[in-house]
């Protein structure tokens, strides 16, 4: 799926996701789990509001001197034996891979969780080449059984229920006792676990990807609950890292203060699991551990956003709260965003990376209702760069001809004040009349979008405008009189 | 041009800059020198029983189990106690750790093996490198003496950890650690480990022991 983004057909994806019932039903999972978690964690830790700000201080500075720490860390990880790769685009990091997988003989390769991995559609290429992927984070590999692609950026099997995953691992494990009894989430765990083990065991390579690279030492820092990144990257003779350029941080004591805002944003935890700091393969004296190391550095047209209007985006730092916090998510679930990252973040991030031409639908699947922006770790302002995708989208003449006529006649009224007042005044007095009895409308001409889903309420009571005017004459007087 | 190259001089393009400006050269150079600590939290600024007892509770919060232990010679018995406790066999698997592996292990029933795990051990046995209060976090650093894989292979993932080496902060904790390896320098791997593994990939409930341990157990050192 992240070969061929159905990101043009945003549209007809979230029609057909608002109509599919076990996904409406997993949904509930989200908008229920999530947004709850992550506030009572937040409001046990009095400083998580300026360290907000410190995580996105941090990530500023970063971005601001991106070029001498990416030096200092490709020099760091080099004088621990370790190798680094640069790729301008999706294609070249794909052929240093697979080279660095042909070069260890690699028959399977185990992998850690990395959106990076999506982006770049690597699964396919190592398919192609012979190779045998094997995702090891539980939703990741449930996905995978599934051919489909995460439908969210840490949870990347909330679009599926129990039930599901139950008939897939039936028809996958077949070597298992058919009889087993699946009916608890814990028996489905317990199988992968098992299914997994002797996988990882046998991997020629493991590839993982990073949420940080710290310029101090080196280092790159996987986050997860399972342990699966790190039984993939320890067990194999390499292990590979696949990593965005902006994940850089400065030193270790940056990428703790944005450790204490990142796993409370994600998961509502205070820190994940396992927090893994790897610098280089096995030193001389080890007995485990990789005996290769190496990182890719991606840079697929990010090194062009900086100086943009669109630099705030690289702050990201993967949380999904954004998502989690969307109306819109909530809705139509991540698959029908049409490719690799979805919700807020995605809306951003993808027309930056397809191009408006392919993606320009997402920016307008906001209500701008600003919670993304309100929740997010590293206060990117979500709502305001989805606007600029609208006004881009617009100035280029990719929206469709209907939108434009209604927003252009829209805009005539608007310019022209006294006439917008007499009009809609106008309108409002000829619908409430026609309501008058029933006090809705179960349908209005050019507005079936919101009356085929619920009735449009028969205004009363004077426009806005001329509501605004008299609450604010009679507060004036008020104030007088007292 | 190769992509390094390239990537490097967009970057540079793109930030309105050459690389080769003395303020920044500087502000960079300052920063990984001095790495300043950020926005202190309160909640580990403690005295040291304070944040000993911290680490504790905190621990226990993300499911782990903790219990003293007086000293050293007491790590075998406090062991037993847990494999029996668990129904488990009296194997363990255990790294070269002067602390741990010269103790004497007679007194118990307890069969040792030693080196890395190859994924067949039920239990195994390793030092951590300091803990720290403000989450309970267990930092486990690789070598020879605490092998990777002792960490994530068992199923029963129990842990030294020495009261003295229990810090407040992360920050307090990586001071230590450059003391320890010098500055810039770290082991292959450093492990935060904050419970034992889960996942909530399923429904977005969480189940205990999803790749790594199902259970962690910790033994503070006392002396």
């Amino acid at each position: 799926m992240s070969a061929h983004p159905t990101t043009k057909r945003f549209i007809a994806n979230a029609t057909e996701a608002l109509a599919d019932p076990q996904l409406q039903r997993a949904m509930t999972n989200v908008r229920s789990g999530f947004i709850d978690k992550r506030a009572a964690v937040a409001a046990k830790l009095p400083e998580f509001e300026a360290l907000r700000d410190s995580a996105r201080d941090i990530k500023n500075h970063a971005l601001a001197h991106l070029d001498l720490y990416l030096e200092k860390y490709e020099a760091n990880v080099t004088a621990a034996g370790g190798h680094v790769h640069w790729a301008r685009t999706a294609e070249e990091a794909r052929k240093i891979i697979l080279g660095i997988c042909h070069d260890a003989g690699a028959k399977t390769v185990t992998k850690g969780k990395s959106m990076i991995s999506e982006e770049i559609a690597l699964n396919a290429a190592l398919e192609a080449a012979g190779i045998v992927p094997v995702e090891t984070d539980l939703g990741e590999y449930i996905i995978q059984l599934r051919d489909e692609a995460p439908s969210h950026i840490i949870a990347p099997a909330v679009h599926l229920n129990a039930s599901q995953v139950e008939s897939d691992f039936r028809r996958v494990h077949t070597h298992l006792d058919a009889g087993r009894d699946l009916s608890e989430p814990v028996q489905l765990l317990t199988e992968a676990r098992q299914v997994l083990r002797s996988k990882f065991l046998a991997a020629d390579v493991g590839i993982t990807g990073a949420n940080f690279l710290v310029a101090e030492t080196g280092s790159s820092i996987i986050v997860t609950n399972e342990g699966n990144g790190d039984l993939t990257q320890t067990l194999p003779k390499t292990h590979i890292v696949i990593a965005s350029l902006e994940k850089i941080v400065p030193t270790l004591e940056d990428v703790s203060q944005i450790l204490r805002v990142l796993a409370r944003s994600a998961t509502g935890q205070e820190m994940s699991v396992y927090t893994t700091f790897s610098t280089g393969p096995r030193r001389a004296a080890d007995l485990d551990g990789p005996e290769n190391y190496h990182v890719v550095i991606l840079d697929n047209g990010r090194s062009s956003m900086l100086g943009t209007a669109f630099q705030d985006m690289l702050r990201c730092i993967r949380c999904g709260a954004c998502m989690n916090h969307c109306p819109v998510y909530h809705a139509v679930g991540g698959h029908a965003y049409g490719w690799v990252y979805p919700g807020p973040m995605g809306a951003v991030l993808t027309p930056t990376l397809l191009g408006v031409d392919k993606a320009g639908h997402l920016p307008n699947a906001s209500t701008f209702c600003g919670r993304c922006e309100s929740v997010c770790p590293v206060r990117i302002p979500l709502p305001k760069m989805m606007r600029h995708w609208r006004e881009a989208e617009f100035e280029r003449h990719l929206s469709p001809a209907t939108m434009r006529s209604g927003i252009k006649f829209w805009a005539f009224f608007a310019k022209r004040p006294a006439l917008y007042r007499f009009a809609t005044s106008l309108m409002m007095n000829v619908m409430g009349w026609l309501g008058r009895d029933k006090g809705c409308f179960s349908s209005v001409p050019l507005a079936s979008g919101w009356t085929d889903y619920r009735d449009f309420p028969a205004p009363q009571g004077g426009t806005f405008q001329s509501r605004y005017q008299a609450h604010r004459k009679s507060t004036q007087n008020n104030g007088r009189a007292a | 041009m190769s992509a390094r190259e390239e990537i490097l001089s967009t970057i540079r393009r793109s930030l309105g800059v050459t690389g080769q400006e003395k303020p920044r050269l500087d502000t960079v150079t300052e920063r990984l020198a001095n790495a300043p600590r950020g926005l202190t939290v309160a909640r580990g600024q403690l005295p040291h029983e304070g944040q000993v007892a911290l680490f504790k509770e905190q621990a226990k919060a993300t499911l782990a189990s903790v219990v003293d232990v007086a000293s050293y010679q007491d790590v075998p018995a406090a062991v037993a106690d847990y494999l029996r406790q668990n129904n488990l066999p009296a194997q363990l698997r255990i790294g070269s750790d002067p602390r741990m592996a010269d103790l004497d292990w007679g007194k118990t029933a307890i069969e040792l093996s030693h080196g890395p795990s190859d994924g067949n051990d039920l239990a195994g046995l390793n030092h951590a490198f300091a803990g720290v209060a403000e989450t309970g976090t267990l930092v486990m650093t690789a070598s020879a003496e605490n092998p990777t894989t002792i960490n994530f292979l068992p199923d029963h993932a129990l842990v030294v950890v020495s009261a003295k080496d229990i810090t407040g902060d992360y920050e307090t904790m990586w001071s230590n650690l450059r003391a320890q390896y010098g500055k810039g320098q770290m082991p292959r791997v450093v492990n935060w480990v904050t419970g034992p593994s889960r996942s909530g990939d399923i429904e977005q409930v969480i189940l205990l022991g999803a790749h790594g341990p199902r259970r962690v157990h910790i033994m503070v050192v006392q002396d």
